[in-house]
């Protein structure tokens, strides 16, 4: 793959034992057919994550006609927003649009809710046996989702809630993942500006609105993207949940998009992928630095 | 037993007069130099008995919601779930019927059910090591001083924030024989592409590729993100020792980033294990159990055939595996696992 050109091009060359320099470069100086190559590999890598996502757009505004051809039209010769009227007009995607937005909004909204009393109360209240619940609740990550789906949709059908947005959102809001981000960034707040406060006689509840979540509120920030993100992209549980078409979201949607064109209409079924996955990339790219930072935040601790 | 239970309870609450000091009452009658701490103990422990119970019941108040949450959603279900595997019913059925361990037998007697293992593991194994191994190459090309490597990073992440059901269908067109990119890369070898979603040898390997696709961005950028935190002496030392390129990735990158690829393949196996949207948009499974896995393989059971007790077996097995891959890897790899930096 592209980055093997790293391995031997600055072992092998003499010019490499030279002492570094300086300069901001850490290590040896690089001779330029060295650079060459890299820069050939990190083009490479982009070519493998831009050439679909620039597929899945370009046949989105290819003419039905212009998708069917051989060989294949790289640039396409002439745009058209047909496709996305024609995948609007097949399904009821602004329905697919407000329930997605509904359950991704409430059910962010709540879990991370969840996750900062709780991170608060991890960092900043006294209890005897915090260790083991911390434990029960990071635990919960290793228990896979498709064990609980079974009980949760008959948990949800003997609530009544099938096919209704509280059945959508509330098996989801449970937080471990954003409460132990939150943890982590509560844990580095001074404590002594909280007995500050205290002594000023400032209760728990008026502690944390006025002085926790304000100071950590870059990682809430960051958990409520990461978060919303996932509850966006989700899609076995509202599959499973739903049974008419007013209920779906948007990826479940797309599933019945394509079950309805089948193979014959990739135009338009590409035009509803874009509908799915263009509010997160969007997201994403006016937030990335947050996101990535935020996820691998994450995966350091 | 009630009674001594109840007795140092409602002591104090009696406002009786002098106690004689030789009766022991409740179970802590110490000793003399006991007593004497005890006395000062005396004045300042109803206040902290007082504020930590208030503490304790701040925090049960404001763990309540989220445990409560935990229990009903995902431990509760879990324990229920294997329960249900000891018997057979159709979700309609007024009762479930008691069948022992039959869902079990019949799931490791059935042909099926071995080939659904197979291809969990292979679809688990080769997305993870596949993207591990692509992605700490790509990290740490990223992480060097080259033109672009931004952008690079962007688009490498970018395949993380689609719903794996966009993604499913992208690579759906993009496997299409007739006109997706496959023929074209086909045709550059002068080969015709394989109708890889339709043909049994093939489904497999289109899920996977498209999972993997979908998992290296992310473990991309995370690497590259942990080699820019790498301490930056430790390179310049090494370097002043001769050590650079190769050597350099072997000796140092790599067991400096021990922990983030711990953390990437415990966590890749789990998600890995539950891919699901990928599968049912590409494959549904098929053709046959071709690319089939344990997570399509429950909700078939499920949601399409409404074999519950079989689904859960299945659940109940994919449970098992992935604590026990899980206490392995925590096992062994902290042993291995380099965190100090």
């Amino acid at each position: 793959m592209s980055a093997q050109t790293l391995d031997p091009d600055t072992l092998e060359n003499p010019s490499a034992a030279a002492p570094p320099n300086r300069g901001r470069d850490r290590g040896p100086r690089r001779p330029h057919w060295a650079t060459g190559l890299m820069i050939a590999g990190v083009l490479a890598t982009i070519a493998v994550f831009l050439i679909p996502l620039y597929w899945l757009f370009s046949s989105a505004m290819k003419p039905h006609q212009d998708i069917y051809t051989w060989p294949l039209q790289w640039i396409p010769r002439e745009l058209t927003l047909g496709n996305f009227v024609e995948a609007w007009g097949s399904a009821p995607f602004d329905r697919f649009f407000l329930n997605s937005i509904i359950t991704t909004g409430v059910g962010t909204v709540l879990e991370i809710s969840l996750a900062i009393l709780c991170a608060y109360a991890f960092v900043f209240v006294d209890f005897p046996f915090k260790k083991a619940v911390f434990v029960l609740i990071v635990g919960s990550l290793m228990l896979p989702g498709h064990v609980t789906l079974i009980v949760n949709y008959i948990t949800v059908a003997n609530l009544g809630w099938l096919n209704s947005y509280q059945g959508i959102i509330l098996p989801g809001i449970a937080s471990a993942f954003a409460m132990f981000l939150l943890f982590q960034s509560m844990r580095t707040i001074d404590k002594d500006i909280l007995q500050a406060a205290e002594i000023d006689g400032a209760g728990h509840l008026r502690r944390m609105l006025t002085i926790v979540v304000p100071l950590s509120s870059p990682m809430i920030l960051t958990a409520t993207l990461i978060v919303m993100v996932g509850k966006w992209n989700e899609y076995v549980w509202p599959l499973i949940v739903t049974s008419t078409a007013d209920m779906r979201t948007l990826p479940i949607g797309l599933l019945f998009l394509r079950s309805q064109e089948g193979y014959s209409n990739w135009g338009v079924i590409m035009a509803g992928a874009v509908f799915v996955s263009l509010p997160m990339l969007i997201l994403f790219f006016l937030a990335q630095k947050r996101i990535i930072g935020g996820l691998a935040a994450g995966a350091m601790k | 037993m009630s009674i001594t239970v109840r007795s140092p309870r409602t002591e104090p609450a009696v406002p009786s007069g002098p106690v004689p000091p030789e009766e022991p009452v409740g179970p802590s009658g110490g000793d003399a130099p006991m007593r004497q701490g005890r006395s000062e103990r005396r004045r300042r422990s109803p206040q902290r008995r007082r504020r930590a119970r208030r503490d304790a019941l701040l925090f049960g108040a404001l763990i309540a919601p989220n445990l409560i949450a935990i229990i009903v959603f995902s431990y509760y279900p879990a324990l229920y779930n294997i329960g249900l595997s000891f018997f057979d019913w159709d979700f309609v059925a007024p009762s479930p019927e008691w069948v022992g361990l039959a869902n079990y037998t019949d799931l490791f007697t059935d042909a099926g059910f071995g080939q659904v293992i197979v291809n969990t593991l292979i679809f688990t194994g080769v997305s993870v090591v596949g993207s591990l191994v692509l992605g700490l190459l790509l990290g740490s090309l990223l992480a060097t001083k080259v033109p672009l490597t931004g952008f690079a990073q962007t688009m490498a992440f970018a395949p993380h924030m689609l719903p794996g059901a966009a993604v499913g269908i992208l690579w759906l067109f993009m496997f299409d024989p007739n006109y997706g990119l496959s023929r074209w890369v086909f045709s550059l070898f002068g080969a015709a592409s394989p109708a890889w979603t339709t043909t049994s040898d093939w489904s497999l390997w289109a899920i996977t590729i498209a999972y993997t696709w979908q998992r290296l961005g992310f473990v991309t950028v995370i690497c590259y993100t942990a080699i820019l935190d790498l301490p930056k002496d430790l390179y310049e030392a090494a370097a002043l020792d001769g050590a650079h390129g190769w050597k350099l990735f072997r000796h140092l990158t790599l067991p400096l980033l021990s922990p983030i690829t711990f953390f990437l393949s415990i966590t890749g196996i789990i998600s890995a294990a539950q891919a699901f949207d990928i599968i049912s948009i590409m494959t549904s499974g098929g053709p046959g159990v071709s690319s089939s896995t344990l997570s399509w393989m429950v909700y078939e059971e499920a949601f399409q055939k409404f074999d519950i007790g079989t689904a859960s077996a299945a659940a109940t097995v994919l449970l098992v595996v992935l604590l026990i891959i899980t206490y392995v890897q925590v096992r062994y790899g902290d042993k291995k696992v380099n965190y100090d930096s």
